[in-house]
């Protein structure tokens, strides 16, 4: 029940404050009355029709170069091939 | 997709694995690890981890099912809001797991079937939308959940008040983590070893919600994701931190959680509810667990409006064994009634409705 899910900001109503959420495939519109300055391009957390918060790119990369540091692999990397 | 397709690679479970069968390797008993998030346990039995982790690492599950750990004194009241007392015609707005959760009596679902408007929301803007479609009704919203949804509740109150709704309320039967923790650890007989923090709890709450708890009681809690992987990393960091005698708060989820939370939402929350006493399935009361309308919000709060205080609360059912299953202090397969008078199809206790619900999941990936 507490579960959120990842999605992109493709679009913001700004009259409404509300996003318009790329989540695997699908759009979900979800408010952006949680968290301050929700722009388009954002990696956010959705949760009952509620944005509450930003993915951060830097401490996300941080925990795959941990990764990385276990197996001696560059994933990012592996990624874009 | 970026920040999920990461989390799933098997090359890294692997590495993560054998790291924690090393650490594991160099403590001589049995190390408990409760997950306190639903969410969590549903993870952890879709992806098989239990059954690649060390012998002597044991996953058990706590009580982070908020439909599971409703008591059953909400739970009638929240059914009797189906059909008032007072005659008022009243819309139930609610998230699907609570329509089968039984009552003493009845389920919202058998009200439903009886003719009581009872409508599931994605979202608790829906019964604004619904409020603001049924004027000649009173919308009420049924308020359960921990701080993830909590603040996405005191928004939507936030807004009705903005639009001059007055025909929608919030039944508050929500629930706080941290307090949680510590009325566990005070329970005799229960021996856990660490704590898997729930991710999304955390987002709202941030790392820091749990030092005093890790610190006072000296157990380590680590915040954890939803992926296999990151729920490998979790674990992984507690039994290090076991292996070397630590007890800290770490942050395994540092993509969505920071250490001081997400301030906004919960200033949002604070402005609309504040800390009171509250009743949870398999733990009892537990002092400022739970939330209640702030004054100034009161015209909201569907308890005092349906004066649902003289709603007669039953017992538990009986042979049920959902309060042990909560604390950890049982398996579900050991409750009498697991997979017999109680399924997923005919749930008895709540453990076993909720999708989340420790016995729900057991039953489904175990067999």
């Amino acid at each position: 029940m507490c579960i959120a899910v990842p999605g992109k900001v493709t679009v913001i109503d700004e009259e409404l404050n509300v996003a318009t959420v790329e989540v695997g495939g699908t759009t979900k519109h979800a408010s952006a009355d949680l968290v301050p300055d929700i722009q388009v391009g954002d990696y956010v957390l959705v949760h009952a029709g509620f944005i509450i918060n930003k993915l951060d790119e830097d401490d996300a990369l941080e925990t795959l170069k941990l990764f990385e540091e276990y197996m001696g692999v560059n994933l990012t990397e592996d990624r874009g091939k | 997709m970026k920040y999920l397709d990461e989390y799933r690679d098997p090359r890294v479970a692997k590495a993560l694995l054998e790291k924690i069968h090393g650490s594991a390797g160099r403590i001589d008993r049995e190390i408990r690890i409760m997950e306190i998030c639903g969410s969590h346990t549903v993870s952890i039995f879709r992806a098989g981890i239990k059954s690649l982790l060390p012998e002597n690492v044991r996953l058990v599950s706590g009580p982070g099912c908020p439909v599971c750990v409703t008591a059953m004194s909400d739970m009638d009241r929240m059914i009797a809001l189906a059909s008032p007392p007072d005659g008022t015609d009243t819309l139930v707005a609610t998230f699907g797991d609570m329509i089968r959760v039984p009552g003493t009596k009845t389920s919202l679902e058998a009200e439903m079937a009886s003719g009581a408007d009872v409508r599931i929301a994605t979202s608790p803007l829906d019964a604004v939308m619904w409020a603001r479609k049924h004027f000649e009704k009173s919308v009420v919203f049924l308020g359960v959940g921990f701080e993830t949804t909590s603040p996405t509740i005191a928004a939507t109150v936030l807004k009705a008040r903005k639009s001059g709704l007055k025909n929608l309320f919030v039944y508050p039967a929500f629930k706080l983590l941290p307090p949680a923790l510590v009325a566990l650890l005070e329970t005799p007989d229960i021996a856990i070893d660490g704590f898997l923090c729930p991710g999304h709890v955390s987002v709202m709450l941030g790392a820091d919600a749990y030092r005093p708890v890790a610190a006072r009681y000296e157990k380590p809690c680590v915040i954890a994701g939803f992926e296999p992987i990151d729920i490998l990393l979790g674990i992984s960091n507690i039994c290090d931190q076991l292996a070397e005698n630590k007890h800290e708060v770490a942050n395994a989820y540092g993509r969505a959680v920071s250490n001081g939370g997400n301030v906004k939402a919960m200033g949002i929350l604070d402005q609309v509810f504040e800390p009171v006493d509250a009743p949870w399935r398999g733990l009892g009361t537990i002092p400022a667990s739970g939330l209640g309308f702030r004054e100034e919000f009161a015209a909201y709060d569907a308890i005092r409006r349906f004066g649902l205080d003289s709603v007669e609360a039953g017992s538990e059912p009986k042979g049920c064994a959902c309060g042990e299953v909560l604390r950890g202090l049982m398996d579900p397969p050991r409750c009498p009634l697991f997979g017999k008078a109680c399924t997923p199809d005919s749930p008895v206790g709540s453990c076993m409705v909720s999708s989340e619900g420790s016995c729900a999941a057991w039953y489904k990936y175990s067999s």
